[in-house]
């Protein structure tokens, strides 16, 4: 066993295993690269080659741009086939950890580390608004607010397995209830964050209901449904939502009734957002590993075996879109708060896909893995801002690669270790 | 005999125009280990579902022995409500909840005889956590009882096809069922397995007072190990009684030999 082991190692390394990765031959390897090459140059040949000058009425032909193509296609496919070759030697090791998560493991199964580790992430937290600048913060506000949704999400779609592509619709209802209110009656922030994640559970609640009997596909087309439903009654129901022209000048959030300046509400409004997350890791995390959370895990898994054994389906489902449901209604309050300024156009069906994706690229049900996705998904486009019109092109080529070779998710969950104590019971364990 | 813990009266189940259980009636006694037998796609396990409420039998009555001493019909019933009232199942084809540890797929089972909820898990008060002792503790006994216990913490995918089947085992019992349905729980397994799972089936009774129904294949395990034996055949009940009469009568050796042809 350990023999073939080093021996497959061995090939992996070599150059011969490169040049043959995925083919029986080193010229049929090479066929393929070719063939390759000759179709990238042929598809980007309009775009890439010719090049119409409709001030001269003159073409020009950049043949050099063709050859580029046809070299880097060409060594691509190599390196593509040998990526793809050396994930099927790996899959048994990718079933057990990547360095990434065994690193994570390590330094959390020691206290000290781990403590250590928890500090360093929170003083870099607590003093990022001081270090960076207003554009920095606000880019990592909206960072947040997605690591809170995506949290939110991973309870309906991570643990218990209900495919929701109209999460985003329960985000809208927070962010309205704090516009309306605000602007009616003039409640303030700390007044609506609790009512507006109440009015969140409601509405999962409300969606819960009438898709229990669905699954996957179905599920999604519904909930996909209820997003676009919500959206299109806040454009068109212009009396009460003012339409898809919004609500502006929506106030920021007061400290004890102090109001700040634009600069100083800005971080306010981070660290609201940083203790909102706090918040969340520390009921999901201790959701996840509880009696709900582990019926929640069972429904995912196989929803016949559950229900066989003891667990009301029902309730559990609707337990999970009422608490999915509750975050993103507290996130779409502490939204309206930052931005002051909300209208339909927030909450379009784009939204939903990124907080998803958020969830499926971290790892589905991770705590660790959200984040890590949510970072990833919403700072990368952000500084890509530098590469203009390549930034979405990255921003995909980012998501396939990731979805290509670890489809898994960044970090994945894990499962917690019970340590039992034989001592304590012995009366009990002598049968 | 004791009092019946499962009486199923004449019930039949229709699938559109095919009748799959033909009014089949069926009894099991308190602590009886009764199996019931039959040619593949005989409606054994379309008997199972009926009483376990996966399915609605189309006619017929399927009473179970309440807590209280009573009869309760339970036809109709949501599964996990009949899971409530005591009665437990394995299936054929296993259906664990792979990506949980094996001592979180027996934890799963004593969902519906604890309490916690939501509050009780976020704040993690003195009864949550005393809750969550109890069902820890209860699931390594039951662990222990189907000799899993050293895989506690692994995968329940990773666990070998036999250990599996006993992780079910495992897993219906900490529903706390008076009666435990095992839908072919030797299928699979090597003659060691089958019994050491003999064994364990005979343990659960005496220790545990179960009461147990079980489909077989395995002939040799169902009649070294059953009081009573029910034989299905094209959702009709054939025969019934012990080994002995079952293994004798014509009816049944023609489902599972045929009939010569020669006159």
């Amino acid at each position: 066993m350990s023999n073939t082991v080093v021996a497959e190692k061995g090939t992996q390394g070599g150059l011969a295993f490169f040049f043959t990765a995925g083919c029986d031959s080193f010229a049929e390897s090479l066929k393929k690269s070719v063939l390759a090459a000759l179709w990238f140059m042929f598809l980007t040949f309009p775009i890439m080659v010719i090049r119409v000058d409709t001030i001269e009425n003159t073409i020009e032909w950049r043949w050099l741009n063709l050859a580029l193509i046809g070299i880097g296609t060409f060594v691509l496919s190599f390196l593509w086939r040998w990526m793809l070759a050396r994930k099927e030697l790996n899959k048994g090791a990718a079933a057990k950890e990547s360095s990434l998560e065994r690193s994570l493991t390590l330094a959390t199964s020691i206290p000290a580390a781990k403590w250590t580790l928890l500090a360093c992430v929170a003083v870099v937290a607590v003093g990022f608004p001081h270090v960076a600048g207003m554009y920095q913060t606000n880019i990592m506000i909206s960072c947040l607010t997605y690591i809170a949704l995506g949290l939110g999400l991973n309870i309906v779609v991570g643990l218990a397995g209900l495919l929701d592509l109209g999460y985003v619709a329960f985000y809208a209802v927070g962010a309205y209830a704090y516009a309306l209110a605000n602007m009616h009656w003039g409640f303030g922030f700390w007044t609506i964050l609790p009512i507006g994640a109440l009015l969140g559970t409601l509405f999962g609640i409300m969606l819960g209901f009438p898709v229990l009997r669905l699954r996957g596909d179905y599920l999604a087309i519904v909930t996909l449904g209820f997003g676009e439903i919500i959206r299109l009654v806040l454009e068109n129901w212009g009396d009460v939502t003012m339409g898809p022209s919004g609500i502006a000048g929506i106030d920021r959030p007061t400290f004890f009734g102090i109001e700040f300046g634009v600069m100083n509400s800005i971080n306010y409004m981070y660290y609201i957002m940083l203790g909102l997350i706090v918040l969340t890791i520390f009921c999901v995390n201790r959701l996840q590993n509880s009696r709900i959370g582990r019926a929640w895990l069972a429904l995912r898994e196989d929803e016949i075996a559950c229900q066989a054994m003891g667990i009301d389906k029902t309730k559990t489902k609707l337990m999970a879109f009422a608490l999915g449901a509750t975050w993103a209604g507290m996130a779409g309050v502490v939204f309206a708060a930052k931005t002051t300024f909300i209208n339909p156009a927030s909450f379009t069906f784009w939204e939903s896909a990124i907080i998803l994706s958020v969830v499926v690229i971290g790892g589905m049900g991770s705590i660790r893995g959200v984040i890590a996705g949510a970072i990833i998904l919403i700072l990368v486009p952000e500084y890509l801002r530098a590469f203009a019109e390549f930034r979405m092109l990255i921003f995909g080529a980012t998501m396939v690669l990731v979805m290509v070779f670890r489809p898994q998710g960044l970090i994945r969950a894990k499962r917690k270790v019970y340590k039992y104590e034989k001592a304590s019971v012995t009366g009990a364990a002598n049968e | 005999m004791s009092e019946t813990v499962l009486n199923v009266n004449e019930i039949c189940k229709d699938f559109g125009g095919i009748r799959a259980l033909d009014e089949v009636s069926l009894t099991v006694h308190n602590k009886e280990i009764a199996a019931l037998i039959g040619p593949n796609g005989a409606g054994k396990t379309t008997f199972f579902n009926c009483i376990t409420g996966i399915y609605t039998p189309t006619s017929g009555d399927v009473l179970l022995k309440s807590k209280e001493g009573q009869d309760r019909r339970v036809n109709g019933m949501k599964a996990n409500h009949v899971t409530e009232l005591g009665t437990a199942r394995t299936f054929q084809n296993i259906r664990l909840f792979p990506s949980m540890t094996t001592l979180e797929n027996v934890m799963i089972g004593t969902h519906c005889r604890s309490k916690s909820g939501i509050w009780g898990a976020i704040s993690r008060n003195r009864k949550s956590r005393s809750e969550e002792n109890e069902v820890i503790e209860k699931s390594y006994h039951l662990l222990e009882l189907v000799g899993l216990e050293q895989y506690a913490n692994e995968l329940a995918c990773n666990l070998p096809y036999g250990k599996q089947r006993r992780l079910e085992i495992a897993r219906a019992m900490a529903t706390d069922p008076f009666l435990l349905l095992l839908d072919e729980p030797a299928a699979g397994m090597n003659p060691q397995e089958t019994l050491a799972l003999q064994d364990l089936i005979i343990k659960l009774r005496e220790e545990y007072d179960m009461s147990i129904l079980l489909i077989e294949h395995d002939m040799k395990m169902v009649m070294s190990v059953s009081d009573s034996i029910f034989v299905l055949d094209y959702g009709r009940l054939i025969a019934s009684g012990n080994a002995e009469e079952v293994s004798e009568n014509p009816a049944v050796i023609k489902a599972y030999l045929g009939e010569g042809e020669d006159v």
